[in-house]
């Protein structure tokens, strides 16, 4: 099987303005969105609480909101998760409130909503663990809910994490710089590094666009995709280097379309592995690892495309030559060069 | 040209058996134990504890798999749950005499089935996250400006003493934050007194103004003497708080220190938070009184008269009953530090340095002059029951708020002594700044979610990779086990913490890895079509791609190793992974692979084809290389 017979090199960078101009164009609405509608954060973030509830029969939302709003916690957000069973319930951060109380005193409401009383329930497992609990239990002996998870995040902690986001991105983007800059040159590690921000910006600009939930897991995402995109730029731009020194009557379009073409059939079969790698966490992964899988599906599909389009063209705008990269004559080679002295 | 030396084979099988070695322990499952822990700050599990365990199932005719010394607490296997409850019994009967005030804490929970040999190789299974057995997750900040304010005020009585002492005269002496402020009416007496505080409390910096018609000294911390005191509050806060956690009997807690003010305590397996947080926060208070040593009292303490009026009968450490007064003199409050150390005049006798802060010291010093030649007990108060920690004879009137108690005392009791003295309080408060809680069905349910993503995308890279490589693809797909066995090995070698998001961290970590085999089988394929033979294609074709291979991990290890710095709960468990991944996968894809490759066609002299899928020739008569 052989997916990819092309004859010729496939002149990609005669269409590299329009091509850039569809890129702006993405980035600008995911930066429009990003500014105005901005993202939705998760509690990690923006500390609050969160509480997972497993109904036994399908929930009904409406009771169960009733039930969190007669609290008065202010604005109280409950939702399905995964199955109509589980609901999700998410509680602000407040300055009056005890929070680390808060999930216990919810727990009590909705359990009162469902006519039962909340006791402490202490029982062996079949494995031979001791649990104790606090459960929910009718007067008929049924357990109308259980608390699956709560999860309470004070407000220092969420600054912090924040913070310490942006330095891990920071990190991130400087040493891919600089390796990039050190391994090729100055204008790949620059074509490179915008090409993934890029992506970066347009996965942030879904996340912004349909208010998904933000969470410390889709950061991590966020920055392994960087990482990820940035290795098609370097697979391509290796074989630039490649074709610069083979074929010495190539002007500098050319030589990209030859690289491009000869890595295609290589950057389609790796990503459509990753992809379905991902897809997979997507479909079988469950609730917690939905926004996970779905910021690595966009940011791999983007992720092909701005390596092969926007990195190679920018490198183009740039104006790479020949000489930047392969070093005419051997003897006066520069002795930092991590280059010098390879021969083809 | 393909072929490997003898080295490099022996070396693969080597990793290979590695691997499956450590990766073994996470197949055999769990199955019951039980475990006893201590119950009282005054109980410590010794080796000793296990023989007494032993002896007690053997009594009771119960089998274990083994009894072991793990940590702080003695655990011991068994087959089923019958016996497991069985046991429980037997061993809380025989350590617990007294049921009602238990020595020991005695609890059912879950240890690895695997055998015990691969535990003797430090085979474990890997560390489950909370998100993946269930439990409890508590992020605590301590409050060090307390510790600090707190440091400032016991400084405040040593400075007041030691300018009486000397016959210093000062005209006030005040704390003001963190900040100790002495004033003086002149010059002349500052300056002596300058001199005094920097030889004795070399901990201060001291700062000299012009108040009005008198002159001020402002004292605060050095910088490295103010992190001494921060260090010292958190190690202090996290032994109280093991004290405590082992009572809820947990299989293995986490009790570590995060960042300069925090610390993380997990308690897996725990699911009533509210039990948790309330023996966490408990107190367990220190009171120093006097011993009734009067005939009657003496006669109480045999057991053959009533106990005097105005005392009490408490149990000395070791087991000797002691007849004490009721007034408490001092409190645990009054305690500013316990040290372990050694006699001062007495050569090298161990002691125990107490430190009082000055209300203390003033109370005490009015107590010892009056009680010369009797005893004092200092008792701890646990869950409302107490227990003599040390009941010393007072030699001579103590003044100045530091005392030593010494005599009748190895190093190893010294340091229990001042542990125990310690453990009476926090040393600076804590307020729960995070808190998760994850039921045990959820972390099975999570368990299982992340397996099968793993699986499934596993499963369609291999036969895409088999449909489009052949016997290539094959190979790849091999590697790419190998390589998830290795990653599994790493994890539990390195007892990392795994949770669902390093399960997605292994899912993309293969999804990744693929990415070199395909490198390297599109490079072959490309070397055929420009004419290479067979052996040559495989040669260059492993070669070439190996510097692309090499380029693009560095950059994602960059983006890994940055997660891994700055990351923080579920991203550093992404990140570990991940960087793990990376590194396994460079081995397996390029090294094992070709190993493989080499194996398989190394030994043909004369090879017409490899199996690698169809390679189409844009023209057969003219080379792509030649363009």
């Amino acid at each position: 099987m052989e997916f990819f017979r092309i004859r010729r090199d496939i002149p990609f960078m005669r269409h590299a303005l329009v091509l850039n101009a569809i890129s702006f164009l993405t980035f600008a609405a995911a930066v429009f969105f990003l500014t105005t509608r901005g993202l939705h954060l998760s509690i990690e973030f923006t500390g609050g609480t969160v509480m997972e509830v497993e109904y036994a029969t399908s929930a009904d939302l409406g009771r169960t909101r009733a039930a969190v709003d007669s609290l008065g916690l202010g604005e109280v957000q409950v939702q399905n998760f995964g199955t109509s069973r589980d609901v999700l319930i998410r509680l602000p951060l407040r300055g009056d409130a005890k929070q680390s109380e808060l999930a216990s005193r919810v727990f009590d409401a909705l359990c009162k909503a469902e006519a039962g009383t909340v006791a402490t329930k202490q029982y062996t497992t079949p494995q031979g663990e001791q649990v104790s609990r606090p459960s929910c239990s009718t007067a008929g002996g049924s357990e109308p809910l259980k608390l699956s998870r709560t999860e309470f995040v004070g407000p220092s902690v969420g600054e912090e994490l924040t913070w310490d986001g942006i330095k891990a991105l920071g990190a991130t983007v400087v040493g891919i710089m600089l390796y990039l800059a050190f391994r090729f040159e100055w204008k790949f590690s620059v074509a490179g590094i915008v090409a993934n921000l890029h992506d970066v910006v347009i996965i942030l600009g879904f996340f912004a666009f349909f208010q998904w939930e933000f969470s410390l897991a889709v950061l991590a995402a966020v920055l392994a995709v960087l990482g990820y995109s940035v290795n098609e730029s370097v697979v391509i731009f290796d074989r630039v280097r490649e074709a610069f020194r083979k074929f010495r009557k190539l002007n500098t379009r050319e030589v990209i379309d030859h690289a491009i073409t000869s890595t295609i059939s290589r950057t389609v079969i790796t990503h459509g592995s990753t992809l379905m790698m991902v897809v997979s966490m997507l479909i079988f992964g469950g609730p917690t690892l939905h926004y996970f899988a779905l910021a690595l599906t966009i940011g791999i599909l983007f992720g092909i495309y701005s390596s092969v389009f926007v990195a190679a063209a920018i490198v183009m705008w740039l104006g790479v030559k020949r000489e930047d990269l392969v070093k005419v004559s051997t003897k006066d080679g520069d002795p930092n060069d991590p280059n010098a002295g390879a021969l083809v | 040209m393909n072929r490997y030396p003898v080295w490099k084979y022996a070396m693969l099988v080597i990793a290979l058996l590695i691997g499956a070695l450590y990766t073994a322990p996470n197949f055999f499952g769990e199955a019951p134990a039980v475990q006893v822990s201590s119950g009282k700050a005054t109980v410590k599990v010794e080796p000793a504890l296990v023989g007494r365990v032993q002896t007690a199932l053997k009594a009771a005719g119960v089998n274990a798999d083994f009894v072991a010394l793990e940590g702080t607490s003695v655990r011991a296997r068994f087959v089923d749950t019958d016996t497991q409850l069985k046991a429980k019994d037997t061993i809380a009967k025989a350590l617990n005499a007294d049921p009602t005030d238990p020595q020991y804490i005695v609890a059912l929970n879950l240890v690895s089935r695997s055998p015990q040999w691969l535990a003797r190789l430090h085979a474990l299974p890997m560390y489950l996250g909370l998100d993946l057995r269930g439990g409890v997750h508590f992020l605590m900040q301590v409050d060090m400006k307390s510790a600090l304010t707190k440091k400032a005020e016991s400084l405040t009585g040593d400075l007041r003493i030691l300018l009486r002492d000397k016959s210093i005269r000062h005209a006030g002496i005040a704390r003001d934050g963190n900040t100790v402020e002495v004033r003086f009416r002149d010059k002349a007496t500052l300056e002596s007194a300058r001199r005094l505080l920097n030889e004795q409390l070399p901990d201060l910096v001291w700062t000299e103004t012009i108040e009005g018609e008198g002159f001020k000294l402002a004292g605060v911390l050095k910088p490295q003497a103010a992190r001494a005191v921060q260090d010292q509050a958190l190690k202090q806060n996290i032994t109280t708080l093991h004290n405590r956690v082992n009572e809820l009997g947990v299989s293995e807690p986490v009790i570590q220190q995060q960042g300069a003010d925090r610390v993380v305590v997990q308690l897996p397996g725990v699911q009533d938070t509210a039990k948790a947080k309330d023996i966490i926060g408990r107190t367990a208070t220190l009171e120093v009184r006097l011993v009734d040593d009067s005939a009657e009292a003496a006669a109480a303490a045999l057991g053959s008269g009533p106990v005097p009026f105005g005392t009490e009968r408490y149990v000395e450490r070791g087991g000797a009953p002691l007849i004490v007064k009721r007034q408490v003199i001092l409190t645990g409050e009054n305690l500013t530090d316990a040290q372990p150390g050694f006699d001062g005049q007495n050569g090298n006798e161990p002691a125990v340095h107490l430190t009082l802060d000055a209300k203390g010291a003033r109370i005490f010093r009015d107590i010892t002059r009056e009680n010369v030649g009797k005893r004092m007990a200092i008792l701890l108060f646990e869950k409302g029951k107490g227990e003599v920690v040390t009941a010393p004879v007072i030699r001579s009137e103590i003044g100045g708020g530091r005392v030593q108690i010494s005599g009748r005392m190895n190093t190893v009791e010294a340091a229990d002594t001042a542990l125990l003295l310690r453990a009476g309080s926090l040393a600076a408060p804590m307020e729960i700044i995070e808190e998760r809680t994850i039921g045990p069905s959820l972390g099975a349910e999570n368990i299982k979610l992340g397996f099968n993503s793993v699986i499934y995308g596993f499963g369609a890279i291999a036969v895409f990779m088999c449909l489009y490589y052949l016997l290539f693809g094959v190979f790849s797909t091999i590697a790419l086990a190998f390589n998830l066995l290795l990653l599994v090995a790493a994890l539990s070698m390195l007892q990392a913490t795994l949770t669902l998001p390093g399960i997605a961290a292994i899912a993309l970590a293969l999804g990744m890895a693929i990415d070199a085999n395909v490198l390297i089988n599109e490079r072959v394929r490309e070397e055929l079509r420009a004419g290479a033979s067979p052996q040559t294609a495989i040669a260059t074709g492993y070669e070439r791609a190996w510097g692309t291979i090499l380029d693009s991990n560095i950059t994602t290890l960059i983006a890994g190793l940055a997660l891994l710095a700055f990351g923080s709960g579920p991203v550093r468990g992404f990140a570990v992974v991940h960087c793990l991944g990376i590194l396994t996968s460079m081995f397996s894809a390029v090294v094992f692979s070709r190993g493989l490759v080499n194996l398989w066609y190394g030994r043909q002299k004369k090879l017409k084809g490899v199996s690698i899928g169809q390679v189409w020739r844009p023209d057969a008569a003219k080379p792509a290389a030649e363009l």
